[in-house]
């Protein structure tokens, strides 16, 4: 963990948020909703909570990420850049061709990616594999996992929660990014969730509900969860809005996968410098 | 000549690697019994993760396991190890290029009594379509035993199919096996007959036949499907000129397809495939279902001398 304001992370995941929009802008594709959403979480995780080393990415006893969610990568790609596991001008080359940024996250083009992923619902057991692997070898890292809330529509979701439950992974920390946003629709309409929470807690998680685009909410929780090595796997189901920080964007479904005109791109830049605090 | 299970020979062997390295895991899904890994999981408390009926996340776990420089080895049925988890398999092991392993008994018509659903005819098609694996049916107990350990020893994805039947055995303890490389069996320039998995003892069976008639044809087993031995196929092809595979597994995408892809490659030789006849099984016994498909040492025997005399 380090020492760092939730002042500082606020502006911190503010100006992931436009490095997020910018290269989406510049690649003229992506998704800029869910990346939005989940700013504040990676943001935490990355500059605050996670036990990582840039410079070696594949340090054996560090904290995992998995952006089970995988379309979000530009957030993520934000992160990685500012921690210097890769130069900020490569964010430039989302989507192109050579470039390590793939479309969605490749573990073996990009340091920093822990797994590659895409293909929803898959990430979160391979993060359950990577926190069993920890206990078996006695190491004391941690698995940060954010799942996406249209994700939860996927059945491998539910059979990785039994493996946290079954082998007392409480060194998984779950991020459901609760939007209530998918593709086709709102999860209500797509596929209603229900309360997520009890699902999660159902399946032998100790679960937190917090407002998830709240920075001093999400410290506050990984702050409680740090230490609570009781044999539960955690999850954060995080209430947030999709597009956060670009009005525009906000609560509107087709910004899920759609990239920013030049108009557009001025507008969001625009809110995003002005909100920098 | 004793008779066992080539799943014998996984359950066998992966106790001892196991023993040897703890970095060796396996990730069972509920049928470990039947699969022969059930002694692992008592030998081996540690090493060993079941995570109930629920193929995706075995997969999933795998894949998460590996990242940690752990080589686990996913055992099911070939039916929900090559089908229910193939996209796990494609975007967590092969994409990543991951060292997992995928160890599947049941494989082809053996589950015989138990029906269509637990058979499997398309799994080494599906799984060799899948860039980085690896594919691979051991013939009898001593070559899984090997090719267990072969793929234990090689970096990367590699699916393993195994059987529920007894089989005879061909080789002995001391026979050195590697992944695609075929093994070849007797040799014979009248044609050649190329077989994997259960069927090689027939296609040895047929050589015999053949050979009592005069007729002397090469036997190959090619245990690995992918990486497919394409200079031993073409030396077939080359020497032989006329051959016939042989594989309980669909003709479509299967070792026939494969070898015949090679010799049309050269633009020489002529393959004829046995195998299944794009048709699912039904509960019946194991000889029967197999006959229902050609896949007898008669038909094998009346195939090449069919293409000799042509």
């Amino acid at each position: 963990m380090q020492n760092i304001s939730v002042d500082e992370l606020k502006s911190i995941a503010n100006d992931l948020r436009i490095k997020a929009v910018d290269m989406i802008f510049k690649a003229q594709s992506g998704h800029p909703g869910g990346s939005l959403s989940a700013a504040e979480f990676v943001t935490a995780c990355y500059f605050r909570e996670m036990n990582i080393d840039p410079a070696d990415p594949k340090w054996a006893d560090r904290d995992r990420f998995v952006l089970s969610k995988g379309h979000v990568c530009p957030i993520q790609y934000a992160a990685l850049a500012t921690k210097g596991y890769f130069d900020v001008s490569v964010l430039d080359t989302l989507r192109k061709e050579g470039s390590i940024l793939q479309g969605h996250p490749d573990m073996k083009k990009c340091p920093g990616i822990d797994i590659s992923t895409g293909s929803l619902g898959q990430g979160f057991a391979c993060g359950a594999g990577m926190a069993l692997a920890g206990k078996r070898q006695g190491k004391d890292y941690r698995v940060f996992v954010v799942l996406g809330d249209g994700e939860l529509d996927e059945g491998e979701i539910w059979e990785a929660c039994n493996v946290c439950n079954k082998y007392e992974l409480d060194n998984v920390v779950v991020f459901v990014d609760w939007n209530n946003l998918q593709i086709d629709g709102t999860c209500d309409e797509v596929m209603p969730l229900l309360d997520i929470g009890k699902k999660f807690e159902a399946f032998g998680f100790e679960v937190w509900n917090i407002d998830g685009n709240d920075m001093q909410q999400m410290v506050d929780t990984l702050d409680e969860i740090r230490d609570r090595k009781n044999g539960r796997p955690k999850c954060i189901v995080g209430k947030t809005v999709k597009g956060k920080g670009v009005s525009y964007m906000e609560n509107v479904c087709s910004w899920h996968g759609t990239a920013p005109n030049e108009e557009q791109y001025k507008q969001a830049m625009m809110e995003l410098k002005g909100a920098a605090v | 000549m004793s008779l066992i299970a080539t799943r014998d020979g996984f359950g066998d062997e992966i106790v001892a690697l196991g023993k040897e390295n703890k970095n060796i895991f396996v990730v069972d899904a509920d049928i470990g019994k039947s699969c022969k890994s059930a002694a692992f999981a008592k030998a081996l408390p540690e090493q060993h993760v079941n995570v109930g009926i629920a193929e995706q996340s075995a997969a999933g776990v795998a894949a998460g396991l590996a990242t940690c420089g752990i080589i686990p080895f996913v055992v099911t049925y070939a039916a929900f190890g090559s089908m229910r988890m193939v996209e796990m398999i494609r975007q967590e092991a092969c994409y990543p290029n991951l060292n997992v392993k995928i160890a599947c008994s049941h494989g082809g018509v053996t589950p015989a009594n138990d029906g269509a659903s637990h058979q499997c005819i398309e799994d080494m098609g599906i799984l060799s379509t899948i860039p980085n694996m690896t594919v691979v049916m051991p013939a009898d107990y001593q070559s899984a035993r090997k090719l267990v350990r072969a793929a234990a020893e090689k970096y990367g994805p590699v699916y393993l199919r195994f059987t529920r039947d007894a089989v005879p055995e061909i080789y002995g303890p001391d026979e050195q096996f590697e992944i695609g490389k075929a093994k070849q069996l007797r040799d014979g320039r009248a044609a050649a007959i190329i077989a994997n998995g259960d069927t090689v003892r027939l296609a040895v069976e047929a050589a015999q036949k053949l050979a009592d008639e005069g007729v002397e044809v090469r036997v190959l087993d090619m245990h690995t499907v992918k990486p497919l031995d394409v200079d031993a196929v073409a030396a077939a092809v080359n020497d032989c000129g006329k051959i016939v595979t042989v594989e309980d597994h669909n003709i479509i995408n299967g070792l026939g397809a494969a070898v015949a892809c090679v010799a049309a490659d050269m633009g020489k030789g002529q393959v004829k495939r046995i195998g299944i006849q794009d048709q699912f099984g039904m509960s019946a016994p194991y000889e029967r279902l197999l006959a229902m498909n050609g896949i007898t040492t008669e038909n094998i025997v009346a195939t090449v001398q069919a293409l000799v005399k042509a």
